[in-house]
């Protein structure tokens, strides 16, 4: 008996911190944006982080469009050519990639790349008694270093997923043609026909939303941080993880309420 | 005649983290233009008092009177000005690692500028001014170019200083200025402390458990055990205070009043 109480009184405790993580974490996020319409603005912070987050993850996110989007062509081949089906396949790969592939794939590929290097910084910052000294210099650290980053996330995530649309097709195109002898122009015509606006604003919206979700949880556990290096180790593998569940999280309630009908 | 209202006063200071009890009814004047150092053993609250009279840290009872005003009762954006006037060497220095070390000493005199607090400053400006403050702690401006992770802990000090005095402030805090240096670059630190303190006409508390530092540096000390201010008095007595605890602390006895758990 006293064995399921204690089981009981553990999953109670699990998930009030959990309810009282979500609403720390909700009011940060509050108090961050409370300062995107207040000035001062940090210009040249939100430049920074836009080219660190837009420009220097292009390299990962673009291979790892490319490939997939080859991916998708060769196992759908796989499956439909049993029913001679393989013209679906040009359709196929732009749905997936446009809609899910896109923006789920470079939110994970930021997310470990961006979410975690944010957090180190931010947390050795914090270690370090920087984030102090900010507050000392009559500068406030969450208008700062919280508020440019969330905003260039949520600005430079639809960025990327537009181009990781574009060479995830063009990955689906190169395996097509190239390896499967599929004909160029039809192949083209086929995406063309398949291709929705609303797919790809809605994987537009969901990037923007990720990018938010990535750099939200990179500065909240960085800023949080305690305890030395150590202490920034555990944050930084929080962030990532924490990011990359709430993006899967949020992706399945997006398409929901996007697709569900 | 009345008597002169301190620049700092804190009264009945009290701050505790669970059931631990860092201060415990803190009192302390420090009158405009001198030097208080603040000495104690390791976690006897220090820092902890520092960044209260900072608003780093909320206390949980009693009173910081900035010039008369209880800075407790102030909102962030209320204390913003009063900020403005407050200089901080941290311990470590805190130099922004992403930003050059000209950029660090001229943080505060931007920041400033932003909140309408001191004239706005062209990069070009602000560079020429972080050189002269550089050349105040003895740097070469040329150092300005550099990142602070190329500098030593002694110049990282430097730098931090240069960054504390630049907008000329009413008060400066020092987080144990000399810990991690050697005893030459300690002197040197606390010297240029000293000289600035006194150039600037600042009101000064350092925190410290180097007893020449606080010699060096103080006009008067007080020693913090227990979460309180136990003893007060000139640097000079600080050998001979005729308080026990002081007494022990000062001389690195092992025996006397203060017991340390060393872990057995």
């Amino acid at each position: 008996m006293n064995g399921i109480l204690d089981f009981v009184a553990g999953l109670g405790r699990a998930v009030l911190d959990m309810v009282r993580m979500a609403g720390k974490v909700a009011l940060f996020g509050a108090v961050a944006l409370s300062h995107v319409v207040r000035p001062p603005f940090y210009w040249r912070t939100l430049w920074g982080s836009l080219v660190e987050i837009g420009y220097f993850s292009l390299p990962v996110v673009a291979l790892t469009a490319l490939f997939s989007g080859g991916v998708i062509a060769l196992q759908s081949y796989t499956g439909f050519a049993q029913y001679h089906a393989q013209n679906a396949i040009a359709g196929i790969v732009i749905l997936a990639v446009t809609r899910e592939l896109g923006p789920v794939l470079a939110g994970l590929m930021v997310a470990g790349r961006v979410g975690a290097a944010m957090s180190a910084e931010i947390g050795t910052m914090r270690v370090t008694d920087q984030i102090d000294a900010l507050t000392t210099l009559s500068t406030n650290p969450m208008k700062y270093l919280v508020t440019p980053r969330l905003v260039a996330g949520t600005l430079a995530l639809p960025f990327l997923v537009l181009i990781a649309d574009i060479l995830g097709v063009l990955g689906g195109f190169t395996v097509c043609v190239m390896k499967l002898d599929f004909s160029a122009s039809a192949y083209i015509a086929a995406t063309i026909a398949s291709l929705k606006v609303m797919d790809v604003t809605v994987g537009l919206v969901k990037a923007a939303i990720f990018g938010f979700l990535i750099t939200l949880m990179g500065c909240y556990h960085g800023y949080h941080s305690r305890g030395g290096a150590e202490g920034v180790g555990a944050a930084t593998t929080a962030a990532v993880v924490a990011a990359s569940i709430l993006l899967l999280t949020f992706d399945y309630l997006l398409t929901d309420v996007f697709f569900s009908q | 005649m009345t008597e002169p209202t301190p620049k700092i006063r804190i009264r009945g200071l009290k701050k505790a983290f669970g059931p631990k009890v860092v201060l415990d009814g803190v009192d302390l004047d420090v009158m405009g233009g001198t030097s208080f150092v603040v000495i104690g053993g390791s976690g006897t609250g220090k820092s902890v008092l520092l960044r209260c009279i900072l608003g780093l840290i909320t206390p949980d009872a009693g009173s910081i009177e900035i010039d008369g005003v209880d800075v407790t009762t102030l909102t962030p954006r209320q204390r913003e000005p009063y900020m403005a006037r407050i200089g901080m060497l941290f311990q470590n220095g805190a130099l922004f690692d992403s930003l050059s070390v000209w950029e660090n000493v001229t943080f505060g005199l931007t920041a400033a500028a932003r909140m309408g607090h001191g004239p706005r400053l062209t990069r070009a400006q602000s560079r020429t001014r972080a050189g002269e403050l550089l050349e105040q702690v003895g740097m070469d401006p040329a150092v300005g170019a550099l990142s602070p992770a190329e500098l030593s802990g002694g110049m990282q000090k430097r730098v931090g200083l240069a960054r504390a005095i630049a907008a000329r402030p009413e008060i400066l805090f020092f987080d144990e200025p000399t810990t991690g240096l050697d005893p030459i670059m300690g002197a040197v630190i606390d010297g240029l402390i000293a000289d600035c303190v006194r150039k600037l006409g600042s009101t000064a508390i350092a925190i410290t458990h180097d007893m020449a530092s606080a010699q060096r540096i103080g006009d008067r000390v007080g020693m913090l055990y227990e979460g309180r201010l136990i003893w007060q008095g000139l640097p000079s007595t600080l050998f001979d205070s005729g308080n026990p605890v002081v007494d022990q602390f000062t001389h690195g006895r092992r025996e006397g009043p203060i017991k340390v758990d060393v872990g057995k």
